[in-house]
């Protein structure tokens, strides 16, 4: 059974349609990347996913089930870390985790193994308003993991991170890669991301799936990277930024 | 079944708890604030001072209260060096009296009234005196009320007659300071709720916490109940804490029944939580928020009796002014307080402030946009 499939999926917002009839499948234990530039609909199309928003036609299944009715199973078995989610300034890392293992009736030995996981053993105490960029993102990442998801999403989690932060991060993913028990959608902007953590890579921009598939089968003689292969699909670069004045 | 430490609500309850008390200044506004108010508010007007009223001269002819102050009164000089003619009344029953009259003209004294650095101004025609002031004021009203009946029978010095009819009221809960308490009782109650909840939940939906926590199995609920029961304890701990020094300064005293000021203390916390919830039910705007509270609580600061009787706006708004939840709450504790009432009286005001919260907590969640 497929861990997720999409049909035919269309989501607008007032004027604007941020995606634009996407079909995709993605088998268990695979890693994908949506890789796309700012406002490609990769957010919108994982909150979709995550059932955070509907969509205006379509279908998503997750493990062969919808969102409407069987929300409370689903929620159960995805993980997921958000854009610019703030958690409280004046709970620790202990207590943010204690809290959300508290949503999935799980106690403190999950809370210290994702503390592991993540690496955040030194800084368990620090309140969240004292912690770094990359901290904070571990601290994300760390509460994505705590109910063992089958279904991971994470949506641009090294963006505005330095190298060295954005390297510890792929390391954990790296390390979850190796389990083989989760099933993996990350956005993000970064082509060397992609390139280095994922299986499957799908290209959005406009809110469409240019192309997708495994590394090696997107790239060829004219396109010897995934920058170039944006470029000969799109004629711009993953890293410029849309124009909001036409 | 599963550990307590492992459930929801408990893990949600102490998250906040914790968030709450790890805020100095949420101890100082909640907590000492009230008292100092409180402290302030009681002294002012619970010591015995003397009254003192300014009146200005404008007279252009010799007048029978210039006779009276060359007998009666004193001379000194104000702070700017004018002269000023003293008239001290003593009265151990009401307190005493100073009248403190200045030459001025008239363009001056209508300043100086304009200002409120005095309450009245004397003229006179033909060496008859006239009297000039805002006949709606009240203070003023009473310098005149006291000044004319002083001009009629001056040796008096105003105290023997009184004493002969004023019988002064010693009983517990005729103070200012015993209808005070109550009221900020309840007015510290809104204030912690509706800013304690609404902003919470609107501050949360901004930094997209809440639609991280709906992301989970976490019952929706169990939020908004962990709020109201944090928020409830804490006024409840607040209300203690302003009673026990309202007890150990002012000696107040609880004249009726312990449980049903529990009870309406509790309807006062459903009602306000409803009404939080209504007012964050969308916005992800603390601006926005914050409108919505001050539109919600400043009508009701005014017009609930906190601070002093509403009994005093006109008689056409009273009905509606009763109708006020923090009226009723405050009107239901006060008569705990003050008037010795017990569970018969508070039935009415308690039903009606739960089931005005939960409709508007109702209301509320069904608009609730969580992300």
């Amino acid at each position: 059974m497929l861990q997720i499939e999409v049909k035919d999926v269309y989501k607008s917002f007032k004027d604007v349609q941020a995606v634009r009839g996407v079909s995709l499948a993605i088998q268990p234990g695979e890693f994908v990347a949506l890789l796309g530039p700012n406002g490609a609909g990769k957010t919108t199309m994982v909150e979709m996913m995550e059932g955070l928003r509907k969509p205006d036609s379509g279908e998503i299944l997750i493990q062969g089930k919808n969102w409407k009715k069987h929300e409370r199973e689903l929620r159960k078995i995805i993980g997921l870390s958000l854009q610019e989610t703030r958690f409280a300034e004046k709970l620790s890392i202990r207590e943010t985790l204690r809290l959300f293992a508290g949503f999935f009736d799980l106690g403190n030995e999950r809370v210290n193994e994702v503390i592991a996981l993540t690496g955040l053993e030194s800084k368990q105490k620090s309140y969240v308003g004292t912690l770094s960029g990359g901290q904070r993102q571990r601290l994300a990442l760390a509460v994505a993991l705590l109910n063992t998801p089958q279904v991971l999403f994470l949506d641009e989690p090294t963006t505005g991170l330095d190298p060295h932060s954005r390297l510890d991060l792929w390391n954990i993913l790296r390390l979850l890669k190796e389990k083989g028990n989760t099933t993996l959608i990350l956005t993000t902007h970064y082509m060397e991301e992609a390139e280095s953590l994922c299986d499957h890579i799908i290209i959005m921009d406009e809110g469409k799936i240019l192309r997708e598939g495994k590394l090696e089968d997107l790239l060829d003689e004219e396109s010897h990277n995934l920058d170039e292969l944006f470029i000969n699909l799109t004629g711009k670069t993953l890293s410029e930024v849309p124009t909001l004045i036409p | 079944m599963k550990p307590i430490q492992n459930t929801q609500l408990y893990q949600l309850s102490k998250a906040y708890f914790l968030e709450i008390i790890r805020e100095p200044e949420v101890l100082f506004w909640g907590m000492i604030f009230p008292v100092l108010i409180s402290i302030g508010l009681g002294l002012a007007f619970t010591q015995s001072t003397d009254t003192k009223f300014h009146v200005l001269m404008v007279t252009e002819h010799h007048t029978e209260l210039d006779d009276m102050l060359t007998e009666y009164a004193k001379t000194s000089q104000n702070k700017n060096g004018n002269e000023l003619s003293v008239w001290k009344i003593t009265d151990d029953i009401l307190g005493n009296t100073e009248f403190s009259f200045e030459r001025s003209d008239w363009h001056s004294a209508i300043i100086s009234l304009k200002r409120g650095e005095a309450e009245l101004i004397v003229g006179d025609s033909l060496g008859e005196l006239r009297y000039h002031f805002d006949p709606h004021n009240s203070q003023a009203q009473l310098v005149y009320m006291k000044l004319s009946a002083l001009m009629k029978s001056p040796a008096t010095t105003g105290s023997s007659d009184s004493e002969a009819f004023i019988e002064p009221l010693t009983l517990k809960g005729v103070r200012y300071i015993d209808f005070l308490i109550p009221g900020l009782i309840t007015f510290g109650m809104m204030g912690s709720i509706m800013w304690g909840i609404s902003y919470t939940i609107i501050e949360r939906r901004s930094q997209k916490l809440l639609r991280r926590m709906v992301a989970t199995p976490m019952k929706k609920t169990n939020f908004l109940i962990a709020l109201m029961v944090v928020r409830t304890v804490m006024n409840i701990v607040e209300a203690l804490f302003l009673f026990f020094f309202a007890w150990l300064i002012f000696d107040i005293e609880i004249q009726g029944n312990i449980g049903a000021l529990f009870v309406i203390f509790l309807a006062g916390n459903i009602a306000f939580t409803g009404i939080a919830i209504l007012i964050s039910s969308r916005t992800s705007k603390t601006e926005v928020g914050s409108g919505w509270i001050n539109a919600v609580q400043m009508p009701m600061m005014i017009l609930s009796g906190v601070f002093f009787s509403y009994h005093n706006f006109p008689e056409w708004s009273l009905g509606v002014i009763k109708l006020l939840p923090l009226t009723a709450v405050t009107d239901g504790i006060r008569s705990i307080f003050i008037e010795g009432a017990g569970w018969v009286e508070i039935i009415t005001p308690t039903l009606a402030l739960t089931a005005f919260g939960l409709i508007c907590a109702i209301i509320g969640l069904r608009w609730f946009k969580w992300y």
